[in-house]
């Protein structure tokens, strides 16, 4: 039982001047719940894309139940048994279930397709491990559950034995997490092992037997679930002892900022079905639930991408502009989900994504002609104030790294503009770190200048290490405590219970009433994610749908 | 109206037809192919250029017919190599390494044939293909072997698409390049056979007009079959049953105007026929511009292994 | 075979990659000149001599250039907000016609309007029937995600079958016994010659002048900017305010424009009416013109030089040694794509599996 399936030997792997993988060794065992742990930029996609075949290793090599692998070569994991369950699904949404899951299982060669045969097959993989699924469904026509049931189902149907998931629960409610965690046990009685990649300390330590935490590269900790606390592995994982989040609750609570009154938007898949909120000065309303529920049209409305079909939106009494344009003129700074694809245009120079928003203000623009002095100068104080490293102004804005285009992002839009912020007076304090002391704000602190009176940040520490999240979010508090009303749209749930003054959850469209934090558990939270709350109208009840069979 | 009747009912119409539909048929299943693996050839028209003389080169210089439809597959299949290597192993812009290969293949088939007849006037000729009069079907036995290539090719290719391993490769390389990665299939491979066999098709597709359609080979002969076979292939989302209706209608429509023309004689200018098939295309692409389920992962350049 | 970012890209390599190019492309050809029976060296010389050998051939080479400049600026701009516009042959050809229409259909009274006043209006209108259009498949492709490629491709040719009715017909010109051709323009509406005795035009400071302007519109304005965004990322340029949708219709004016005017700046500066052999294919080697400049404005000045050079040594040289022009094509074409594969190669290492 407690032979090694799974033998990694000094494993180092290279990008260019970067290693992502130095000199790792590990051993997984028969049956067992690995966690594998680590930072963004650890190294822990890395080595499992290795030990998939999606990459090859410079050195070291890597056994199955004694068997040397072939590296690089996914068709040789596949047949060793090592199975993957990608976090961003590779799915096509075009095809069926069935042609999802058979594809590449029989020889190229072959002039036919044994389709009965394989739907037999896969009814018995599913029916073993309780996973139900449609083999005819397109793919495209499913729910994120039931995807990622397609995607686990993928591996089985090919036997794996190894399986590897990671991230598997950040597209999951807390209680599809629960569904998730019983159909691993059901695998580890089958006699499966698994590899489990996760940056949720707490869902770590309750699933997995033991952990493994990479840092910059290298294997720093091993240790047995059992008897490891959540602040030992945060420390593993960042090198130093770092303090929990503090609660630092709002101050003043000013007049209201920003009203969206029973605001619908076009059906789809995002859509807003009457929703109702109030933002105010000096608070954070924080909007839990889980990704697909509605956030991006929210997102997009408050930014100017999108039009709501009935209901109104007024921003300090006025109806909001529905351009971005015209909202960054009146003080409303954005962050967008995605900052690869919407956040920043890769191609151009960082100057050049640092005024973007307003380079239509006169500030930056005459009769159509770019004031490039002043652009550029605009853009080092936000490099400056922001500790946006990666090459300088220059540089296009795709080579930065994600934490440093985050900060460019975060510091366009909360930089304030006005003469002096122009001209050149050195914005007061805002320093790197964990402990930025507060952007410049208010009256008479510099003269006509604009900080943002309304800040939308959508996901904003999404895929960010743990220095650059404690940046981020210490950010937004100072932003708050400065007098701006903060709306943070978040599926990770620390994050929400640590930024909102104020919560909100979403499903399928629809929004809770905004409690304080304090009102709420986490279970309450949890359950109004899936939908389960007394006052919702709406009963897709998704949390019952998702549950694995009984067997 | 009578008149248009007179042209319906009129068996050699609808010879005229399908004889105008057989290089769009083989040419618009030679796009689907490279696009249902992900990738434009915009190649096709330059292809389809060099099939024809190619072929037709093969022929005079003596070679039975049959291998001169393989030579033109082979033309066409040494070209859509290329374009594999530009965008597939090299992952440039699939747009340009089509456009250049279009002007390099028609820029050398010119070339050679202005090489191998210097100082003639009139093309020279072969013989092409004969009718096929053992054939009890009618309209099909006056259409030569290659049409009934074309048309059995239809649901060959459907056959492979839908039901061979390969197929659902092909079209998962298509939609999902990771997933395909992920699941043992190698993508440069896939997406390089698909391209060689439908830059093949497009090589035969050319060699009809020289060999089939007409015995000689003239400079502007493909005329812009190419750019409407990438039409058409919009037309069918991507389905080869569809790409057949597709090419049978544009046909039809085809033949319609040249009838027209005779027929009204004076009454509108001849070129406003000849416009007719160009602008009913660009009216098909709009119709199903909204319903267009494209291949996911088309146009979008996969480089494997790179951070 | 694997490709692999290089840490960095050593200058040398940068300048030798063009250089690479070309003498691919030497090779590639002179294995068409053995084909063809003639001495490489001999065809090479007289290639080169009869495109910038002389005085002579400057001229003509610089004449050919001209309409290449425009179209291939046509190419650029569009291209750099990724509207990839194939339809500069047939928006050249719509300019023309509404340069004579403006210019030469009033029979000699030239609508009673100062000489001055209606050259400007003659441009502006070649101007405006390039871009109107490029306007129909820019709008398609925003709005219905119709493919511009194929689209405005299938225009050229109902163009040139339109030219080709406007010319039996209602503009045709009566005096030109029997001949296809087009009325012709007022003469007091022709481009002068920059220098005696040969064709080169004062096209050719138009040119300049605009590949000048697109430079410096791209670089230094807000427009510029805002095409240079929806081509690198039009969903990231939206949020950051960029109007798509006025973007696209910018690009489809200027480009369409700038071929629009290709076409009228021709007939007014070389022919001074109109046929439809005028243009061989100078909108498709304006595609590949703004490909070798890398889309830069200044870079398509020097590329339709050279482009035009090797067109009008082919056909000098061809005269002479008998091989067939088709040639420049073959080299135009070769050059496109080497240039291409020589950029590649000085980002990635090719890595054989």
């Amino acid at each position: 039982m407690n032979q090694s399936v799974l033998t990694l030997s000094n494993i180092t792997k290279r990008f260019g001047d970067l290693v992502a993988n130095d000199n790792i060794s590990l051993e997984l065992a028969s049956g067992e719940v690995l966690a594998l742990l680590g930072e963004n930029g650890a190294g822990k996609s890395t080595l499992v894309s290795i030990l998939f075949g999606h990459y090859t290793a410079d050195e070291g090599e890597i056994r199955v139940r004694g068997q040397l692998l072939p590296p690089g070569d996914p068709k040789a994991a596949l047949a060793a048994g090592i199975g993957m369950v990608h976090q961003h699904f590779t799915l096509a949404d075009n095809l069926s279930v069935l042609d999802n899951i058979m594809m590449g299982s029989e020889p190229l060669w072959q002039p036919f397709s044994r389709h009965a045969d394989a739907i037999d097959k896969l009814k018995a993989v599913a029916l073993e491990f309780g996973l139900t699924v449609d083999p005819k469904a397109k793919v495209g026509s499913l729910s994120v559950g039931e995807r990622q049931r397609v995607e686990i189902l993928k591996a089985l149907y090919r036997g794996a034995r190894i399986l590897i998931l990671d991230e598997p629960t950040a597209v999951l409610t807390p209680q599809e997490s629960e569904g998730l965690f019983e159909v691993l046990a059901q695998m580890v009685a089958q006699g499966l092992s698994i590899i489990f990649i996760s940056h949720k300390l707490g869902e770590v330590l309750r699933v997995s037997d033991r952990v493994a935490v990479l840092r910059g590269g290298q294997l720093v900790a091993e240790a047995p679930a059992k008897g490891t606390t959540q602040a030992q592995l945060a420390q593993w994982m960042v090198g130093h002892a770092i303090d929990a989040p503090v609660r630092r609750p709002a101050q003043a609570v000013g007049g209201v900022v920003c009203v969206l009154n029973q605001v619908s938007t076009a059906p789809g898949r995002e859509r807003l079905n009457n929703v109702s909120l109030d933002l105010r000065a000096g608070e954070i309303v924080a909007i839990a639930g889980v990704s697909g529920n509605g956030q991006v049209a929210l997102a997009e409305l408050l930014c100017g991408t999108r039009a709501a079909t009935s209901g109104t939106v007024t921003f300090l009494g006025q109806p909001l502009p529905p351009r971005p344009a015209e909202l960054v003129a009146l003080g409303v700074a954005r962050i967008p989900e995605d900052r690869h694809a919407v956040g920043v245009v890769g191609d151009l120079p960082v100057w050049e994504n640092a005024v973007s928003e307003r380079l239509r203000s006169p500030a930056f623009s005459r009769w159509g002609w770019v004031r490039r002095t002043r652009a550029r100068a605009f853009a080092k104080q936000v490099i400056d104030a922001f500790d946006v490293r990666g090459g300088g102004p220059l540089v296009a804005a795709r080579a930065l790294s994600g934490g440093n285009m985050q900060k460019l992002i975060l510091g366009r839009a909360l930089m304030p503009t006005g003469r002096a912020a122009i001209e050149g007076i050195p914005s007061q304090g805002a320093t790197c770190g964990p402990h930025p002391s507060p952007l410049p704000v208010g009256e008479g602190v510099m003269q006509g200048h604009q900080a943002p009176r309304l800040i939308i940040a959508h996901q904003p520490t999404w895929g960010l290490d743990i220095g650059a999240v404690a940046y981020v979010q210490s950010q937004l508090i100072a932003a708050r405590d400065a007098g701006a009303a903060v709306l943070v749209i978040s599926d990770d749930l620390d994050e929400v219970l640590t930024l909102g003054d104020r919560v909100a959850v979403m499903h399928a469209g629809e929004m809770s009433a905004a409690r304080p934090a304090l009102n709420w558990s986490r279970e309450a939270i949890g359950l109004a994610m899936a939908g389960v709350v007394g006052a919702q109208s709406h009963h897709h009840s998704a949390a019952h749908s998702l549950s694995p069979t009984q067997s | 109206m009578t008149e248009f009747l007179d042209i319906l009912t009129n068996p050699a119409f609808w010879v005229a037809v399908l004889r105008i539909a057989t290089p769009l048929i083989l040419g618009t299943l030679g796009v689907l192919l490279c696009e249902r693996a992900g990738v434009l050839n915009l190649g096709i028209e330059g292809i389809m250029v060099a099939g024809a003389f190619t072929g037709w080169l093969a022929v005079y210089g003596g070679a039975p017919l049959w291998v001169g439809v393989a030579v033109a597959a082979l033309t066409g299949a040494v070209l859509g190599l290329l374009h594999a290597f530009l965008t597939v192993g090299l992952a440039l812009s699939q747009h340009v390494s089509g456009l250049g290969i279009t002007l390099l293949a028609t820029a050398l088939s010119y070339y050679g044939y202005r090489v191998s007849f210097p100082k003639v006037t009139t093309p020279p000729t072969i013989t092409p293909f004969a009718e096929m009069s053992w054939l009890p079907v009618p309209i099909l036995a006056q259409q030569t072997a290659m049409t009934l290539l074309a048309l059995l090719a239809v649901p060959l290719i459907t056959y492979v698409l839908f039901k061979t391993p390969v197929g659902l490769a092909v079209r998962m390389v298509g939609e999902n390049p990771q997933a395909a990665e992920g699941q043992g299939v190698s993508v440069a491979r896939v997406r390089t056979g698909s391209i060689v066999a439908g830059s093949a098709l497009m090589g035969v597709a050319g060699s009809f007009l020289t060999l089939s359609a007409f015995n000689a080979f003239f400079f502007n002969m493909v005329n812009g079959r190419g750019w409407i076979c990438v039409a058409l292939v919009v037309f069918a989302s991507w389905r080869p049953g569809k790409a057949l209706l597709g090419a049978l209608l544009f046909a039809f429509f085809d033949a319609l105007q040249l009838r027209l023309q005779q027929m009204n004689e004076a009454v509108l200018p001849y070129q406003l026929y000849l416009m007719l098939p160009y602008l009913l295309s660009i009216v098909a692409l709009i119709l199903v511009a909204r319903k267009a389920s494209y291949p996911q992962a088309l146009m979008k350049p996969y480089r494997k292994g790179e951070r | 075979m694997r490709l692999e970012k290089r840490s960095h890209s050593s200058p040398t390599a940068l300048a030798l990659a063009p250089l690479g190019a070309v003498v691919f492309t030497l090779l590639i050809s002179a294995l068409l000149v053995l084909w063809a029976g003639a001495p490489v060296g001999q065809t090479y010389g007289l290639l080169f001599q009869g495109g910038f050998g002389s005085v002579f051939a400057l001229s003509e080479t610089l004449t050919r250039a001209i309409p290449l400049m425009l179209t291939g600026l046509a190419a650029a701009v569009a291209f750099k907000a990724r509207l990839f516009n194939i339809g500069a042959e047939g928006q050249l050809y719509v300019g023309a016609l509404a340069a004579v229409a403006v210019g030469g259909l009033h029979g000699g009274t030239g609508f009673d309007l100062p000489p001055a006043l209606l050259f400007v209006l003659m441009m502006l209108a070649a101007a405006l029937a390039g871009a109107l259009l490029l306007l129909g498949p820019a709008l398609l492709k925003a709005k219905l995600g119709v493919d511009e490629v194929v689209t405005t491709l299938l225009l050229n040719f109902i163009v040139l079958l339109f030219v080709s009715m406007m010319l039996d017909g209602p503009m045709k010109d009566p005096t030109a016994l029997g001949w296809p051709q087009s009325v012709a323009l007022l003469p007091e509406l022709e481009l002068s010659k920059l220098i005696p005795q040969t064709r080169v035009h004062s096209g050719l400071l138009w040119g300049l002048a605009l590949a000048l302007a697109i430079w410096a519109l791209m670089k230094y304005t807000v427009p510029g900017f805002d095409i240079r965004a929806v081509g690198a990322n039009a969903r990231a340029a939206a949020f950051a305010g960029v109007s798509v949708t006025r973007t696209v219709v910018l690009v489809a004016l200027l480009s369409g424009g700038l071929a629009g005017l290709a076409g009228a700046i021709e007939v007014a500066g070389r022919t001074s009416y109109l046929t439809l052999d005028m243009s061989p294919g100078y909108g498709y080697s304006g595609i590949v013109i703004a490909m070798l400049a890398g889309l830069h404005p200044l870079g398509v000045v020097l590329g339709s030089v050279f482009v035009a050079g090797v067109l009008v040594g082919a056909d000098s040289m061809s005269r002479i040694v008998g091989v067939p022009t088709y040639i420049a094509d073959v080299i135009v074409a070769t050059s496109l794509i080497a240039v291409l594969v020589a950029t590649l190669l000085t980002q990635y290492r090719v890595r054989w599996k």
